[in-house]
C-alpha cells in the first residue's frame, strides 16, 4: 500500500470517527456523574432526523446543529425523568429509550427518505492546509470535525481542571458524600444527562447532514452502541475516546481499501473487523483491573435515593 | 316484536345484497392492480423506477385501471400477508417487485387461482404467476464504452451490493464495454454487502477514488456514489434512475430501468383475457433499458459509437457477451464468433479479464 493511500485512509478515518467522538464524549460526562444511559443509539437517531429536517427546510447548519442537540436533550430529559426523578432502573430505561428513538426517528423521517442535501463544505485552514501531506491530514476538514476536537479540549479541561468538574466526578464517585457536602446530586446528574443527550444528538446531526447527507431509517446503524463501548475502551479518559474513535473509523475505512486493492480476503470478514476489534480491546483492558477501577465512576448505574440517606 | 326483528333482519340482508351488486359491478369496470415495493419510493432508485412504471400504466390505460401500492414491505412472512391482503381485497393483478417476494408470491397465487401475479427478478413461474426482469447488462455495456473513453487513469470503480449473477453480469458487461474501446482498463470492485446503505456506499466510493478510480458506478440503491463523485470531482455512472440532479457535473449517464410499457402490456392482456404466465427478459429493444441523457462533456464521436452500439443491440446484430471473451486468468471462455446464451448469462459466476480481485464466496 503506498503512502498517499495511507494518508487518505487516515483522513477518511477522522471523518468516520467523528460521530463517535461526539456521542462518546457526551456519554463519558454522563457516566462520570454516575448515570449509565444506554439510549445513545436512540438519541443519535432522533438528533440525526431533526437536524436533517432543519437542514432540508432552512439550509442553515447552525439551525440543524441547534435542533439536533435540542432533540437529543429532550430524549435525554425523558431518560432523566425516568431514572433520576422516578428512580427507574437505568439499564432498562436506557434500552427503552433506544427502542423509542428508533421508532420515533423513523416516523419523523417518513417524508424525508431519499432527499439528498448538498452536505457541508470542507474548511481548509489557510496557510496550514497548504503544507504538503500534513496540511491535508490535519487542517482540511469540515467545521463539525474541528468542533469535535474543541469539545474534547473543553471536556478534558472541565473534568480535570475546574471545580465544577471535580464536583461532577465527586457525584459519580460518592453521591452520599456529595449530598452530605450540600450538593444537589439529582440536579447535577440531570445536567450531565442532558449534556450527554445534546452531544449524542450532535453526533447524529454530523451523520445525516455532513457525513452522508441523506436520511435513511436506522442510519446510525449501531454507532450509538459502539460509542458506549468506546467509553469503556477509553477507561473513561477523554483523550483515549478520541484515539478509539479514530481507530474504529480507520478499520471501517481500511476494509474497503483492502477490497479495492484486490487483496483476497472475504468482504464479509472485513465487515466484521471493526466489531471484532471492539471485543478484543474490551477483553484486553478488562484484564487490567486497576486501570478500570481508577477511572470508572464508583456509583455508575446505581440509582440514588436522596430521601433514604 | 319478533316480526319487527325479522323485518329488520331481512331488510339488512336485502341492503347487503344490493350493496354487493353495486360493488361487484364497479369492480368489473376497472382492473385493480396492486404493487408491492421493498423500499420507500423516494426520488431515485429501484422502487422509484417501479413506481414510475405504475404511473405510466395509470396514464396509458386511464379509467380502465385502478392502482394501489404498498411500500417498505420486508421480504418474508410479512410480504405474504401483504400480498394475500391485496388479493383478498379485490386486486386482480399484483406485481411483486423484489427477489425475496418469490416464494410468498407463489404461495398466495396458489390460494387465489383466479388472480394474476407478476414477480420481478424471480425464476419460478406458475399457472397464474409470470416473471419479468430487464437486461440491465445491455445498458451496462453501453455505459462501459463511455467510462472507458472518459477515464484518464484507466481505472474504473464499481460499488457492488451482493455477489449474485445479476450483479456479476453487470460488472462483466461494464468491463467488456470499457475494454472494447480501451484495452488497458482495470475495474476495481468493492462489495458493501447491502442493497441500500448510503454510509457504506460513500465510504466504498471514497476508497475507490483514493485508489485512482476516476469513474465510479454502483449496483446499490442510494445516490451516495454519485454524490461522492460530484464532491470529489470525478465522473459517475448512475444506476436505476437518472441522478443528474445529485451530480450534474459528475454523472456521465445513467442506466435506467423503465417498466411502464411492460406494466401497460400486462394489464391490457388481463383486460383482454389473453394473459399467459411468461418469463419476460426485456432490454433495449423493448425500451426497458435506456441510457439517461449523456453529459455534454462526452465527445461526439463517443456518443455516436454508443448510439451505433445501441442500435446493434436493439436489432440483435450486436451482443455484449460475444466472443472472444477471456476470464480473469486470461483463459478463453467464449470463442470468437460465439456468444453466451441466456442460460449462461443467468448463472454467471466468474469475472472477465480486466476485473480485479475475486468474487466473495
Amino acid at each position: 500500500m503506498d503512502f498517499a493511500i495511507f494518508i487518505k485512509i487516515l483522513i477518511a478515518a477522522v471523518a468516520a470517527g467523528t460521530p463517535f467522538v461526539y456521542a462518546a464524549l457526551g456519554e463519558l460526562v454522563t457516566e462520570k456523574s454516575g448515570v449509565l444511559n444506554l439510549g445513545v443509539e436512540g438519541m443519535m437517531l432522533v438528533g440525526a432526523i431533526t437536524g436533517f429536517i432543519a437542514m432540508a427546510k432552512t439550509g442553515s447548519l447552525l439551525l440543524a446543529v441547534g435542533c439536533g442537540m435540542t432533540a437529543g436533550m429532550l430524549m435525554a430529559a425523558i431518560f432523566g425523568v425516568l431514572t433520576l426523578t422516578l428512580m427507574a432502573n437505568q439499564v432498562a430505561s436506557g434500552l427503552a429509550l433506544t427502542i423509542f428513538g428508533i421508532g420515533l426517528s423513523a416516523f419523523l423521517g417518513l417524508k424525508y427518505t431519499s432527499i439528498a442535501l448538498p452536505g457541508i463544505p470542507e474548511l481548509p485552514i489557510p496557510l496550514l492546509s497548504d503544507i504538503p501531506v500534513l496540511g491535508k491530514l490535519f487542517f482540511s476538514y469540515d467545521i463539525l470535525v474541528y468542533g469535535s476536537l474543541a469539545l474534547l479540549a473543553i471536556v478534558s479541561w472541565f473534568l480535570y481542571k475546574t471545580r465544577a468538574g471535580l464536583i461532577l466526578r465527586g457525584v459519580g464517585e460518592a453521591p452520599k458524600s456529595a449530598h452530605a457536602l450540600g450538593y444537589n446530586v439529582v440536579r447535577i446528574r440531570y445536567i450531565a444527562v442532558l449534556f450527554g443527550g445534546a452531544m449524542a444528538g450532535l453526533g447524529g446531526v454530523y451523520l445525516s447532514v455532513a457525513y452522508t447527507p441523506v436520511w435513511v431509517e436506522g442510519m446510525v446503524a449501531g454507532r450509538g452502541w459502539v460509542s458506549l463501548a468506546l467509553v469503556v475502551f477509553a477507561t473513561w479518559r477523554p483523550l483515549r475516546v478520541l484515539f478509539g474513535a479514530y481507530l474504529f473509523g480507520a478499520i471501517t475505512i481500511a476494509q474497503f481499501h483492502i477490497q479495492g486493492l484486490g487483496i483476497d480476503i472475504p468482504s464479509q470478514l472485513l465487515s466484521m473487523l471493526p466489531y471484532l476489534a471492539t471485543i478484543l480491546v474490551l477483553v484486553v483492558i478488562s484484564r487490567d483491573l486497576t486501570a478500570i477501577r481508577l477511572n470508572s465512576p464508583a456509583s455508575l448505574g446505581i440509582t440514588y435515593h436522596p430521601e433514604n440517606q | 316484536m319478533m316480526l319487527a326483528k325479522k323485518h329488520i333482519f331481512s331488510v339488512c340482508i336485502l341492503a347487503a345484497c344490493v350493496l354487493g351488486l353495486v360493488l361487484s359491478a364497479s369492480a368489473a369496470e376497472k382492473l385493480k392492480v396492486g404493487f408491492v415495493y421493498i423500499s420507500p419510493i423516494g426520488d431515485a432508485g429501484w422502487t422509484y423506477q417501479h413506481n414510475q412504471g405504475r404511473l405510466a400504466l395509470e396514464k396509458n390505460l386511464g379509467d380502465k385501471v385502478e392502482t394501489k401500492y404498498i411500500e417498505k414491505v420486508p421480504e418474508g412472512p410479512e410480504a405474504e400477508r401483504v400480498i394475500r391482503n391485496l388479493a383478498k381485497s379485490g386486486y386482480d393483478l399484483i406485481f411483486t417487485t423484489s427477489f425475496g417476494y418469490m416464494n410468498p408470491t407463489l404461495k398466495v397465487a396458489k390460494m387465489f387461482p383466479k388472480k394474476y401475479f407478476e414477480h420481478c427478478t424471480g425464476y419460478k413461474t406458475a399457472k397464474n404467476v409470470g416473471t419479468y426482469m430487464c437486461r440491465y447488462y445491455q445498458g451496462r455495456y453501453l455505459a462501459g464504452i463511455i467510462a472507458g473513453k472518459m477515464t484518464k487513469s484507466n481505472t474504473l470503480g464499481y460499488v457492488a451490493a451482493f455477489p449474485i449473477p445479476e450483479v456479476i453480469r453487470g460488472i462483466n458487461a461494464y468491463t467488456l464495454g470499457a475494454r472494447s474501446v480501451n484495452p488497458a482498463i482495470k475495474v476495481k470492485v468493492i462489495w458493501v454487502n447491502s442493497w441500500f446503505d448510503p454510509g457504506k456506499e460513500r465510504e466504498a466510493s471514497e476508497a475507490l477514488i483514493a485508489q485512482g478510480a476516476d469513474v465510479i458506478t454502483h449496483h446499490t440503491d442510494s445516490t451516495a456514489p454519485v454524490l461522492t463523485a460530484e464532491e470529489k470531482g470525478v465522473y459517475a455512472i448512475a444506476y436505476h434512475s437518472d441522478m443528474s440532479k445529485y451530480g450534474p457535473k459528475a454523472q456521465l449517464t445513467a442506466v435506467t430501468h423503465n417498466y411502464g410499457k411492460f406494466y401497460t402490456k400486462v394489464a391490457q392482456s388481463v383486460l383482454d383475457h389473453t394473459w399467459k404466465p411468461e418469463a419476460v427478459w426485456s432490454g433495449i429493444k423493448e425500451g426497458s433499458i435506456k441510457l439517461a441523457p449523456i453529459n455534454p462533456v462526452v465527445p461526439k464521436d463517443v456518443v455516436a459509437l454508443v448510439e451505433k452500439t445501441t442500435k446493434g443491440i436493439a436489432d440483435g446484430t450486436f451482443k455484449p457477451f460475444h466472443g472472444p471473451i477471456k476470464n480473469q486468468s486470461g483463459k478463453l471462455i467464449v470463442a470468437a464468433g460465439k456468444s453466451l446464451t441466456d442460460k449462461d448469462l443467468l448463472g454467471m459466476n466468474y469475472y472477465v479479464e480486466g476485473v480485479q480481485g475475486s468474487i466473495p464466496k
